[in-house]
């Protein structure tokens, strides 16, 4: 395989699990260079496991992980961020301790490199006035919305080769969820390749070029958006027919 | 004038000794997470080292210097962090404090073993002379070297450290690591190194404190050792742990203010004798009350904190019936073959020693309903223990009073006490409420228990043994035991109760999250209050116990290094049952009666367990043997399921 067509991101007969509690059984999938990857399932179906795997926070317990053909299952978070992938976290995701402008300096100084900090700076200015306004305010004084607002600020405006984004449009009003989308849809013009978890189905389809859809951690479907609809219904149906037979057993 | 500067310049060494730890316990707080108290022990080392090379083998100043600064000083930081600090959740406060702390008491004791008993008075000097005097301020004040080092010293390294935090990439990484290393990772950072560097920077920081400051003598006496710890965190309570600056100012302060009241007020006066050395107390204890900033501390807790796995569950939660109805009849097996030894074969060496035992299992009771239930954690228990012991022993010389009831009203002063201590510091949580007790802790030390009314001075209070309806008993009989024995079994039992009752699952709702407690309907000052109250008076009941048998108490005996060591000794154990606080106990004296036999020069070795404890703890919050005791009951519960023939369930299962 030549380096161009190599997937960006592959996850191999991944398997991991917290301490004693298993999550993921043999989860397989790839993301091409620029491709959009919707990953969708019910709650608890495993697909924060899979996000914090692909970036080493969580390790695999067996499987690989290759991340630009890298082999990065066992290497720590650090290594695989500077090998290009950015893992946007579900919930919050920044230092609440440090202002808004330190946040995304922090964020800058390292995947933009030094001479670029007030150029990207004056950037997510630009595209988010919001945080103009609050830059020099501690990051915990923003609200929920704004928080993620800022944890997608910093990967929007220095795109890495591969993002990772979980729980997406989660706490985000409507106005703001379009801003995001269009966000998107500029770096992946760029070239980034895009992993997205998302509660509105609907919405990561559209933008996606294939869906993976995980059940109990296992992958329950696999393929072109257009089937995944159904998936998820089938999915959700079969859970609720179980909880059905053992409430009835 | 000239008289006020002639008071106030000799304060400055004094106030630029406290501000140099005091932006040491800023830095460390902000780079690492750690309210390391530990640091002026870091600063001692250095300056130990730097002195024995120059003085004890001629070496030359500068290669000392090099060894001691910049070699000693941050390859200690970077040891602290390789084997303690890292192992430490960062959300787990407690045992960031008992590391901190524990360091504090253990690196002084362990240097005179490794290198011989050193006098630092008379330290060589690097920068300026300290017998020269350089100029005079004013008419005749004169300014030496010992002056100019300390302002030199300060200036600088409040300069470098504020440019470093504030204005550098790496400072910048280093406040984000310790709100959370994953999150930074996630940029691309190396997030352990950059806390290794932290620990390296702040190890190098507290080097160069201790070499600049010893010649001013400020560091290396032992009773100045106190004051100067309290000071310095007096002042960077005030600074709400944040600003270097603000820190450093108020440190001066406090250094000029003592000096200068010390001159003006009379020898003889009550201001003089006991108001002056409680000062940085009361300042520490002000701060604690007034600094909000010192209200939300350890709040920004680690966004990705959903990725660890949840804590293993006690060895009693995992057993099934079978094992738990053999570990109920091994333990009760145990206990009456303990107390049958007791009263026939026991040599009565073994059998004082294993009273006192008991005595200590009772006051380690009070951690374990304290910190281990409610999760609260106290540095005073000692004092408390010792509140009792002496009031127990001034109503048996002075009324009369027979000792048990003596002990009674000891134990409900202590409860009132620590009531008292509680409702100080409602409003304070995790290191501020650690805080605020090792205050209180101290102040009985310096101020109170030394009075001649308290402990009958320096020579203690002396006991005449009264036992009423005991003396039945032969005098120097079982009575002792049996009594010690009864209070035990029913305190433990108490205790066991209280956890498993409702007030037991509110204190752990309370430890589990104060706002989620608070949210279902939990009291929480009321509930503080009383889980402080009891566990006062459990550590009162052990205290005056305590007392009876040693007959003589002295005002040392009860000091805060001992509340260290409880909690430290029950957190090591395992800090949540009320086994744990007996196996503590008679752990603890039987290891101590070991050490007698032990060669001399092994002696004081006891604070190396006492490290170890600690680091055993930062490996395992839960406590060691409550970690075997797990690990064992699995393993039994295994080998039952195969003998069963049953399909192994596992412990815990992996999916829903
Ligand atoms: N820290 C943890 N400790 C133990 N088990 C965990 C932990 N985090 C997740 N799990 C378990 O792993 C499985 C997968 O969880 P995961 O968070 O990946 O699901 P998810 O698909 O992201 O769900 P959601 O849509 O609710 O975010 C679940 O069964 C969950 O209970
Ligand atoms: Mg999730």
């Amino acid at each position: 395989m030549t380096g161009a067509d190599r997937p960006i991101l592959e996850l191999d007969e991944v398997s991991a699990a917290y301490g004693p509690y298993r999550a993921l059984f043999g989860v397989s999938f790839s993301v091409a260079r620029g491709a959009v990857v919707a990953l969708l399932g019910p709650n608890g179906a495993g697909k924060s496991t899979v996000a914090r795997v692909a970036s080493g926070l969580v390790p695999a317990s067996s499987g690989s992980v290759r991340v630009d053909g890298r082999d990065v299952a066992g290497e720590p978070a650090w290594r695989i961020a500077r090998f290009g992938l950015a893992h946007v976290p579900e919930g919050r995701g920044v230092f609440d301790s440090l202002s808004v402008e330190e946040n995304l300096v922090l964020s800058f100084q390292r995947r933009g490199g030094r001479g670029q900090i007030s150029a990207s700076l004056a950037q997510a200015y630009e595209r988010f006035p919001l945080l103009k306004e609050r830059r020099q305010d501690r990051a915990g004084t923003l609200s929920g919305g704004q928080q993620r607002l800022l944890s997608l600020a910093k990967v929007l405006v220095v795109p890495p080769k591969v993002l990772i984004v979980d729980e997406l449009s989660l706490g985000l009003a409507p106005g703001v969820v379009d801003d995001v989308y269009a966000g998107l849809a500029d770096v992946r013009r760029k070239g980034t390749a895009l992993v997205v978890v998302e509660q509105q189905v609907d919405r990561a389809l559209a933008l996606a070029s294939s869906a993976v859809v995980l059940e109990r951690g296992t992958v329950a479907y696999y393929g072109p958006p257009s089937g995944a609809r159904a998936a998820v219904e089938e999915v959700v149906d079969r859970r609720a027919r179980g909880r059905a037979q053992a409430a009835s057993s | 004038m000239e008289q006020l500067l002639g008071f106030a310049v000799p304060g400055v060494p004094y106030g630029c000794a406290y501000a140099v730890f005091a932006v040491g316990l800023v830095l460390t707080y902000q780079t690492t997470g750690v309210f390391n108290v530990g640091y002026g022990a870091q600063a001692y080392v250095s300056a130990f080292i730097f002195a024995w090379l120059v003085d004890d083998h001629a070496w030359p100043t500068w290669a000392a210097f090099v060894c001691a600064v910049v070699i000693v000083g941050p390859g200690l930081g970077l040891a602290l962090d390789r084997f303690l600090f890292r192992r430490i959740p960062s959300s787990n406060t407690t045992a960031k404090i008992v590391t901190g702390l524990s360091l504090l008491v253990g690196i002084p004791a362990l240097l005179p073993v490794v290198f011989g008993n050193q006098n630092l008075v008379g330290a060589p000097s690097i920068v300026f002379n300290p017998d020269t005097v350089y100029f005079h301020l004013g008419a005749d004040v004169p300014v030496n070297g010992i002056y100019l080092s300390a302002v030199l010293l300060t200036v600088v390294m409040l300069v470098v450290l504020v440019l470093l935090l504030r204005t550098t990439r790496l400072g910048l990484e280093m406040r984000a690591a310790v709100e959370s290393p994953r999150l930074l990772e996630l940029e691309g950072v190396n997030a352990r190194r950059v806390t290794a560097t932290a620990w390296a920077v702040c190890g190098l920081m507290a080097g160069l404190a201790g070499v600049l400051l010893a010649p001013t003598e400020v560091t290396v006496q032992a009773q100045d050792y106190v004051t100067l710890m309290v000071a310095a965190i007096a002042a960077a309570a005030i600074a709400a742990l944040r600003s270097m600056p603000v820190a450093a100012v108020v440190a001066v302060l406090i250094g000029v203010l003592s000096l200068t009241a010390q001159g003006y007020l009379p020898t003889s006066s009550f201001w003089y004798s006991a108001a002056l050395p409680a000062f940085p107390f009361l300042v520490l204890v002000g701060a604690l009350l007034f600094v909000p900033g010192l209200r939300h501390l350890d709040e920004a807790t680690d966004p990705l904190s959903s990725v660890d796995p949840p804590p293993p569950p006690p060895a009693a939660r995992v057993r099934g019936r079978e094992v738990d109805r053999l570990v109920r009849t091994v333990y009760l097996a145990l206990l009456f073959a303990f107390v049958v030894s007791m009263l026939t074969w026991m040599p009565p060496t073994w059998e004082t020693v294993l009273n006192q035992g008991m005595a200590y299992s009772l006051v380690f009771l009070s951690v374990t309903l304290l910190t281990g239930t409610a999760g609260q954690l106290s540095l005073a228990q000692a004092t408390l223990a010792g509140i009792a012991a002496f009031t127990a022993g001034q109503l048996a010389n002075h009324l009369g009073l027979d000792f048990l009831v003596g002990g009674a009203v000891g134990a409900v002063a202590a409860s009132v006490v620590a009531g008292m201590l509680a409702l100080a510091s409602l409003r304070l949580r995790g290191l501020g409420l650690a805080l605020m007790t090792l205050a209180a802790a101290l102040l009985f030390d310096v101020a109170i228990f030394p009075a001649q009314a308290v402990s009958g001075g320096t020579g203690g209070i002396t006991l005449e043994p009264r036992w009423l309806p005991l003396d039945l008993f032969a005098p120097n009989g079982h009575a002792y035991f049996l009594v010690v024995l009864l209070v035990l079994v029913i305190c433990a039992g108490g205790v066991a109760l209280v956890q498993r009752g409702t007030v037991g699952r509110f204190l752990a709702a309370m430890r589990g999250s104060e706002l989620g407690a608070a949210g279902i309907g939990v009291n929480l000052p009321w509930q503080r209050v009383l889980a402080f109250a009891l566990s006062g008076a459990l550590a009162g009941v052990g205290g005056a116990l305590l007392a009876i048998q040693q007959t003589v108490i002295a005002p040392g005996e009860f000091n805060y290094q001992l509340s260290l060591a409880f909690v430290v000794i029950v957190v090591t154990t395992g800090v949540g049952t009320v086994e744990g606080a007996i196996q503590a106990g008679i752990g603890l004296v039987v290891v101590q009666q070991l050490m007698q036999y032990a060669p001399q020069r092994l002696q004081g070795l006891t604070f190396v367990l006492f490290a170890l404890g600690a680091l055993a703890y930062a490996a395992h919050p839960e406590g060691v043997v409550e970690l075997e005791k797990r690990r064992w009951t699995e393993r039994a519960e295994r080998a039952l399921a195969r003998r069963h023939r049953a399909p192994a369930t596992p412990a815990v299962t992996g999916r829903p």
